[in-house]
């Protein structure tokens, strides 16, 4: 057995036992990613060097008695997650040579909790993207099938976890950005309340979308990393001043007398056959372990792509203005004076989907729009939000598809912007409405691609949603294949 | 035709807290480029901004100094624009819901008291600074400045001359520096003032054309830009002209204002709300708490003195300049219970030798206690007032107490009677031609003979009793 | 169309871009694309509601007025693309 194919909490049994080291497990990780890092590329830096540091400060902890549940661990990061000294490049042109002067706080948690790093993570440029096409380090391909996308924009970190080429891994979730690709993968990924864990060190794609969330190979590891990360930081006025609870102890309680509401509006036309397959299947799991299957509307549905493509555009085109060649990253040498420094540095320094979505958000927010674009979509978004507060009224949880299809091709989609957009329509109104939401797998199509089912509970109901995705994972008894690469 | 002019201001204030809006960096001034700086203000991908208390306390201060009404609720927007001293391509301001609005301060000019509207204040982060080279193509950027806090306080146009609007920007400096939350130096950028001035015909209600001036740095230069701009718009409306609407620099060298260089672009800042700052609640207890923190502001302060003092309003609001000067004198006025003698010690000999020292009150010699006993000895006739003066001096450049002054030099008063007379009979026997031309009319000379009898005691003789017995013994012979 | 070539130049100018001619009509058809699409927000009746902001609602989030120690200039200044004496150096502002 491989040790880069085990859990986290596996691992930590034998780490706990003197089984394994640290060293050992990193070792594997690296020789994996050496084996098929060149054919999958879920990485865009990889930091050896400090990972076998880590590795052995991590031994020499576990040794004195001094280990967590993360101890020695390798966890990949989301090249969106500031590392103090080792670059940070948010998939752009524009941060390529960017080494961050600080920690973000979710990096800073890891570290204190002895966790290794083997690498930041491949994803879409500045987290705007379904597939991790859009990144200018170059694409990553689906551990399942090479010929497809990972899902985006936290492709990287996903694949990264299906490959076996770290433990577990963090990534961001503005639309999708964790759960989708979770899917395309086959692995879990959990997008937690916004507010529950630190933005700062985040760069901002869409500031009031924008969580942090983690990958892992089963529900239990999802509990594990989101014990290390949530938590209010008074740095990020927008994390939550509250207690968090050990979310392990969800994991085996069960959902006997629960209901489960299942939105009508997500049934729609285009979803593919296969998938509404095993969405249903899983539907019958959740079922069969006790609960009470209903059917919810959530009414404002159908609009959620329109208000999220104007409210995290117009969020962005903001957030990316910084990058203006002053203080840091890529800066044109051609410009003669400041207006041209900043035009050419910016042109070359952005990818086209980054660019059309800065244009898209200028023209959200601009004098004569505003109303109509950016206010329009702050109420429909406040409807949107209401829809779902109506919902768990009625209900403990919501199931709902991940993704209208599996992994589709590479290149597929890369000229229609619109069709990639509405990739994200089962995902998008969780961030909309600032609820969690967790990605789990539930099957596989004919030809071999994982397919996720995804659970949504009200706000800061982290341990109930835990508790349901961990309680289907147990009835379920998907086989647990791994990709051939 | 006869012209109004219509004038608004806007003045930007820099509150004096330790650190800066929206990180932990000192807002010192004058320290070496970007070295306060850290991730957050120098707008580094990933950083927040968490907003510092304080400076939501202070301009609540400011607000109910200014009769404003403070909002229960205020928020955060982005003001969009490029600039290379604006780290994160964005300014974070208060737009839709500022913190206080609708206030007002009193002005007095010339003895009438004119009522002039605040709009709104609110908050916002101050930017960096730009250093252009002169000989190279290049500009230099230090961000120390960005993200220090300031308060934009907005009047309403009801300022009709220039006289007006620097009365009114001395009452708001006066107030901010009052309260504590701004040094007003204007030199250094803490209190700076733009101006929107028209001009419209005499009782027509509608505004004309503006234009907005900047880059005025002293009361003095206020005065100057806008005395200058009214006459520069009249000019051009009574020869049949359009004023532009237009951003003018004042040049104070030549006294004129000039247009800003080149083509001005149509701002569009996109202000939307800032999704990373949430909005403050302020409480009404918590407004109310912050009230009650509230100095006793200056123009109150200045009518209760010449109610309670019996003092003329001049000498008021030369005493009430400022807080600390304020408070000097109170005290005297109080311990020594002779607010007008108190008043005279402190307008004359204290702000003298300030002035001349070049030094605040705070850092005076001659603390209030110390005036305080010496006002008691004067008083009591211990010294006479000229003695007092050779005192002052003494306590002013040693900083001892009057009292150990007055026994180390011997400078008791001569209240003893007969020593006194001693001293006139010797002066009168020694002058017996002064004698003589004053009985027979010249009464001029009177002083003359006090004069004597006062250099014969060292000035030490009680001045009263001097006159009596002069008088008694002139008119006997 | 919601956008001419002319508002995207614009719109460009105001976001600091610039295209290429044949990037310009690539973006004005895709863009146009998108902004019908957003058409189907005036469906909604929105009237009376409240714009949401962020997505939990939170308020008064303070710092005390405490001086951190700066991270030191080096550490501000090492991804300068150019500097000089401590100070980020740009190409001036031609007016």
């Amino acid at each position: 057995m491989e040790l880069s194919t085990l859990t986290i909490h596996e691992l930590q049994r034998m780490l706990r036992e003197g089984e394994t080291t640290s060293v050992a497990i990193t070792e594997s990780v690296f020789k994996r990613i050496e084996a098929v890092e060149d054919k999958v590329h879920s990485y865009i830096t990889l930091t050896e060097d400090l990972a076998f540091q880590q590795a052995e400060q991590a031994d020499r902890n576990m040794q004195s008695g001094r280990g967590g549940p993360l101890t020695g661990i390798p966890i990949a990061l989301k090249d969106i997650v500031c590392t103090e000294g080792t670059r940070t490049t948010c998939g752009s042109h524009i941060l390529e040579n960017f080494i961050p002067p600080y920690d973000s706080t979710v990096v800073r948690k890891f570290r204190e909790a002895g966790a290794v790093f083997p690498g930041k993570t491949n994803m879409d440029e500045f987290a705007m993207g379904s597939s991790t096409e859009t990144s200018y380090f170059g694409i990553t391909r689906n551990p399942w099938d090479l010929s497809k996308i990972p899902g985006g924009s936290s492709g990287g970190s996903a694949s990264a976890v299906a490959a076996d080429e770290c433990i577990a891994a963090i990534g961001s979730d503005t639309g999708g950005s964790i759960r989708q690709p979770a899917a395309l993968c086959g692995v879990v990924g959990m997008k937690p309340t916004y507010g529950r864990v630190s933005r700062y060190g985040l760069i901002a794609f869409a500031s009031s979308l924008d969580q942090i969330g983690p990958f892992s190979k089963d529900v239990e590891d999802c509990a594990i990393m989101m014990n290390a990360i949530a938590g209010y930081d008074p740095k990020d006025s927008t994390s939550v001043p509250a207690e968090v609870p050990d979310y392990t102890r969800f994991l085996s309680k069960g959902i006997e007398d629960w209901t489960v509401g299942v939105p009508k509006e997500y049934f729609i036309e285009g979803i593919d056959p296969e998938v509404l397959d095993a969405v249903k299947r899983a539907m019958q799991v959740v079922e069969d372990a006790g609960a009470k299957i209903i059917e919810i509307s959530l009414p404002h549905s159908e609009y959620c792509v329109a208000v999220y493509y104007v409210i995290a555009p117009s969020e962005a085109s903001s957030n990316l203005a910084r990058y203006d060649g002053v203080r840091y990253g890529f800066r044109s040498r051609e410009g003669r004076d400041l207006m041209e420094m900043y035009k050419m540095s910016r042109s070359a320094g952005f990818g086209d989907e980054v660019k059309r979505r800065i244009m898209i958000g200028t023209h959200s927010l601009s004098s004569g729009y505003y109303d109509a674009y950016y206010k329009k979509a702050s109420q429909v978004r406040a409807l949107l939000r209401r829809d779902f507060d109506e919902a768990f009224r009625q209900c403990d949880a919501i199931i709902a598809p991940v993704t209208p299809t599996p992994a589709f091709g590479i290149g597929e989609k890369m000229d229609d912007p619109l069709q990639m957009y509405l990739c994200d329509i089962f995902t998008i109104s969780c961030n909309l409405a600032g609820i969690p939401g967790i990605s789990v797998p539930c099957g596989y199509t004919k030809s071999g691609l994982p397919v996720g089912v995804q659970f949504l509970t009200g706000h800061f109901e982290e341990g109930k949603l835990l508790q349901i995705a961990a309680a289907y994972e147990r009835h379920a008894e998907i086989e647990r294949r791994r990709p051939e690469i | 035709m006869e012209f109004e002019p219509v004038i608004g201001l806007e003045v930007h204030a820099q509150l004096l807290t330790n650190t800066k809006i929206f990180c932990g960096c000192s807002t010192r001034f004058g320290e070496a480029p970007n070295s306060n700086t850290c991730p957050i203000c120098s707008g580094m991908p990933g950083v927040l901004p968490v907003l510092n208390k304080k400076v939501v306390e202070y301009t609540i201060k400011m607000g109910l100094a200014t009769s404003c009404h403070i909002n229960n609720i205020n928020t955060w927007a982005r003001k969009n624009y490029f600039y290379p001293d604006l780290p994160k391509g964005y300014q974070i301001t208060q737009f839709a819901e500022p913190i206080a609005e609708h206030g007002y301060v009193d002005v007095e000019i010339n003895g009438n008291k004119k009522r002039i509207g605040i709009t709104r204040i609110h908050i916002e982060e101050d930017a960096g600074k730009s250093i252009h080279d002169e000989n190279q193509p290049a500009s230099y950027i230090d961000l120390n400045r960005a993200g220090v806090p300031l308060i934009e306080i907005v009047s309403e146009p009801d300022i009709r001359s220039a006289e007006e609007g620097v009365g009114y920007l001395r009452r708001l400096h006066e107030i901010l520096v009052y309260l504590g939350i701004c040094d007003g130096n204007m030199e250094e950028g803490s209190f700076r003032c733009d101006a929107n001035i028209s001009l419209r015909p005499k009782g027509q209600e509608k505004f004309g054309i503006r234009a907005e001036l900047k880059n005025m740095n002293s009361f003095r230069h206020v005065h100057r830009a806008l005395e200058y701009e009214i006459k520069r718009q009249q000019y051009i409306l009574e020869s049949g002209g359009h004023v532009v609407q237009e951003t003018r620099l004042w040049d104070e060298a030549q006294g004129v204002t000039h247009p800003m260089r080149g083509k001005e672009e149509a701002h569009d800042y996109r202000y939307f709300p800032d999704p990373d700052l949430v909005a403050v609640h302020l409480s009404d207890e918590w407004i109310e708490e912050i009230r009650k923190t509230l100095p006793e502001l200056p123009l109150a302060k200045r009518e209760r003195f010449v109610a309670e003092f019996d003092i003329p309003l001049y000498d008021a609001q030369v005493l009430t300049a400022s807080r600390a000067l304020a408070d000097y004198y109170e005290e005297i006025a109080r311990k020594s219970g002779k607010p007008k003698i108190a008043s005279n010690w402190v307008m004359g000999d204290v702000l003298g030798h300030l002035k001349e020292d070049r030094l605040e009150i705070d850092e005076s010699p001659v603390s209030a206690h110390s005036l305080v006993s010496m006002i008691g000895l004067i008083e009591d006739g211990t010294i006479s007032g000229k003695i007092a003066k050779e005192v002052f001096e003494e306590m002013w450049n040693t900083g001892k107490e009057p009292g150990t002054i007055v026994e180390e030099k011997g400078l008791v008063q001569i209240t003893d009677t007969s020593a006194i007379e001693q001293a006139v009979d010797d002066v009168l026997a020694t002058n017996p031609t002064q004698v003589n031309e004053y009985r027979q009319g010249k009464e001029k000379l009177f002083g003359f003979f006090v004069g004597q009898v006062m250099k014969v005691t060292k000035g030490k003789a009680n001045p009263k009793l001097v006159n009596d017995l002069l008088k008694k013994k002139l008119s006997e012979g | 169309m919601k956008l001419s070539r002319e508002d995207v130049e614009h719109v460009a100018h105001l976001a600091r871009l610039n295209f290429r001619e044949e990037e310009k009509e690539k973006f004005t058809l895709q863009l146009n694309d998108i902004l019908v699409y957003m058409d189907i927000l005036n469906k909604v009746d929105t009237a009376g509601v409240e714009p949401m902001t962020h997505a939990i609602t939170l308020n008064n989030a303070f710092r005390d007025d405490e001086v951190l120690n700066s991270v030191g200039v080096e550490k501000i200044l090492t991804n300068a693309p150019d500097r000089m004496g401590g100070c980020f150096r740009v190409p001036k502002v031609i007016e």
